[in-house]
């Protein structure tokens, strides 16, 4: 789902573009604020945390393999603001060192994968943890639900996208319905794998956990 | 998110070189222009091309046979082989894929290609996607291939990227070599010890090898973090003194997007007389 050049027509590039700055800037705002002078290493540092991690590949069927969108990940690890710039720095130096994802449609990848998974999973996050009770496994099924359910809304955001500024090739529906199954499976594998490790991280060095230690807030306020 | 089944340890990152940092496994030495260019001037010449590329309707067809001259060129220019360049550029695969069926199982009007019946509107679009996305793939793996990480981070500082998401670049940089290896070695440990990624039932295990990594990156990275303060680390890459542009530069640079965005005028002209 890292959107190559030319897939989506210009304009509608230049818009998710505008639309990514102005979500980043929030962020950097947010993170200032919110991580003082250590923002820069720890979002350094789920920057290559991610980076490593969508490296293991997990098979979900028919000869292709998921790799992990990372963000919920970083969301309960380190906060939507040191996130959301994580994401963003691997966006940014996929697109201009691998080639994984075009310079054009940058804002398009920051748009879906950071913005919308990053911020998707903490209000789903947020709200669970409100409700559930405040013990550890909590934080564990937190993560789970955040992450299941924030990659097929990624992928929904791409699918929008397609409907703005993509050919007509495909119906809406047809594409709709590719990309949500294919994203429901990678979720569940998302799922299972960032529950996993918050869990075997909440059980050895809960103190990097941001989604445990950190005091509950609406995502306006943060 | 979806790849083709890979071998991790195939991926361009873990090439081994090791002793190298992060970029330089990437970078082909040679002495070309290209390499020689300050890395604001390649990146803005880069982006500015493929806004032209990309903006450009398919059916200029014209100018994209130019425009793959001058991807060709640069490439050319840079001393790049092309087997290498043509490797690096695997990671279009899937929407090679995509850009294939297009035509295939696309909507709308059919037309008979050598006794198949496709969709014009597929024929288009996939071409499109294909075409311009080939570019683009073509124009970053010159730029890693010319240019170290390093230097690219001082072209985003140029070019006024904040300095918050150029030190998280630049942490990036300065860790990711030292985890990736550290997972590569993680994976030989798993390999023998007779591990094979067998479907769900791996999972629990690689959860674990994530948060391994995590705690392993984070205690490494707070460590070298204060090491840096404890320094004088201000945030700011150090001025190494040179790196400003000359107007030279800046025009030998530019010459790409402006070529560019002179032929798609002259294809307009010329195509709506």
């Amino acid at each position: 789902m890292h959107i190559p050049d030319g897939f989506i027509d210009a304009p509608t590039s230049a818009i998710f573009g505008a639309a990514s700055v102005a979500g980043v800037a929030v962020s950097l705002r947010g993170a200032r604020k919110q991580l003082d002078e250590r923002a820069a290493p720890l979002a350094g540092l789920v920057a290559v945390f991610i980076f490593a991690v969508q490296m293991i590949n997990f098979p979900v069927g028919a000869g292709t393999s998921g790799h992990l969108m990372g963000g919920a990940l970083a969301m309960v690890l380190v906060g939507p603001h040191a996130a959301v710039l994580a994401v963003t720095v691997v966006l940014i130096v996929q697109a201009l060192m691998f080639a994984d994802g075009g310079l054009s449609a940058l804002g398009l990848n920051v748009f879906n994968l950071a913005l919308v998974g990053v911020w998707s999973a903490y209000v789903l996050y947020g709200l669970l943890r409100l409700i559930l009770p405040k013990v550890r496994s909590s934080v564990v099924v937190g993560s789970f639900v955040a992450a299941l359910v924030s990659v097929p809304v990624a992928a929904v955001g791409f699918v929008g996208q397609y409907a703005i500024g993509g050919s007509e090739v495909f119906g809406l529906g047809a594409v709709f319905s590719a990309m949500f199954g294919t994203h429901v499976l990678i979720g569940i594998g998302e799922a299972f794998i960032t529950a996993l490790t918050v869990s075997s991280l909440l059980s050895s060095r809960q103190d990097l956990v941001f989604g445990w230690k950190a005091p509950l807030r609406s995502p306006v306020e943060v | 998110m979806i790849r083709p089944n890979e071998d991790p340890l195939k991926h361009p990152i873990s090439d081994h070189h090791h002793g190298h940092d992060f970029g330089e496994r990437l970078v082909l030495h040679r002495h070309s222009i290209v390499h020689h260019l300050e890395p604001q001037v390649k990146i803005l010449a880069m982006f500015l091309f493929i806004i032209v590329c990309v903006a450009t309707p398919i059916h200029f067809w014209q100018a994209f046979v130019v425009y793959g001259l001058l991807v060709l060129g640069t490439i050319l220019i840079a001393q790049l082989p092309l087997n290498v360049v043509a490797r690096r550029s695997l990671i279009e695969l899937p929407f090679v894929f995509f850009a294939i069926m297009m035509p295939i199982f696309g909507s709308g009007e059919r037309v008979e290609v050598l006794g198949v019946s496709l969709s014009r509107l597929g024929i288009e679009s996939g071409a499109s996607i294909l075409v311009k996305g080939t570019f683009g793939v073509l124009c970053a793996v010159c730029l890693s291939a010319t240019t170290p990480a390093r230097e690219i981070l001082r072209g985003l500082e140029r070019l006024r990227l904040p300095n918050l998401l150029v030190q998280i670049v630049s942490f990036m940089i300065r860790y990711v070599n030292v985890v990736s290896d550290e997972m590569a070695r993680m994976k030989i440990a798993r390999l023998s010890r007779g591990f094979e990624a067998q479907g769900v039932r791996s999972w629990r295990f690689l959860a674990n090898v994530a948060g391994a990594l995590f705690i392993r990156s984070y205690e490494r990275g707070e460590r070298v973090y204060l090491a840096m303060l404890s320094r004088g680390y201000s945030g700011k890459l150090p001025d190494t003194g040179h790196g400003s542009a000359g107007i030279r530069q800046w025009a030998q640079g530019l010459l790409l997007p402006v070529l560019a965005l002179l032929v798609l005028a002259m294809t307009n002209i010329w195509m709506s007389r």
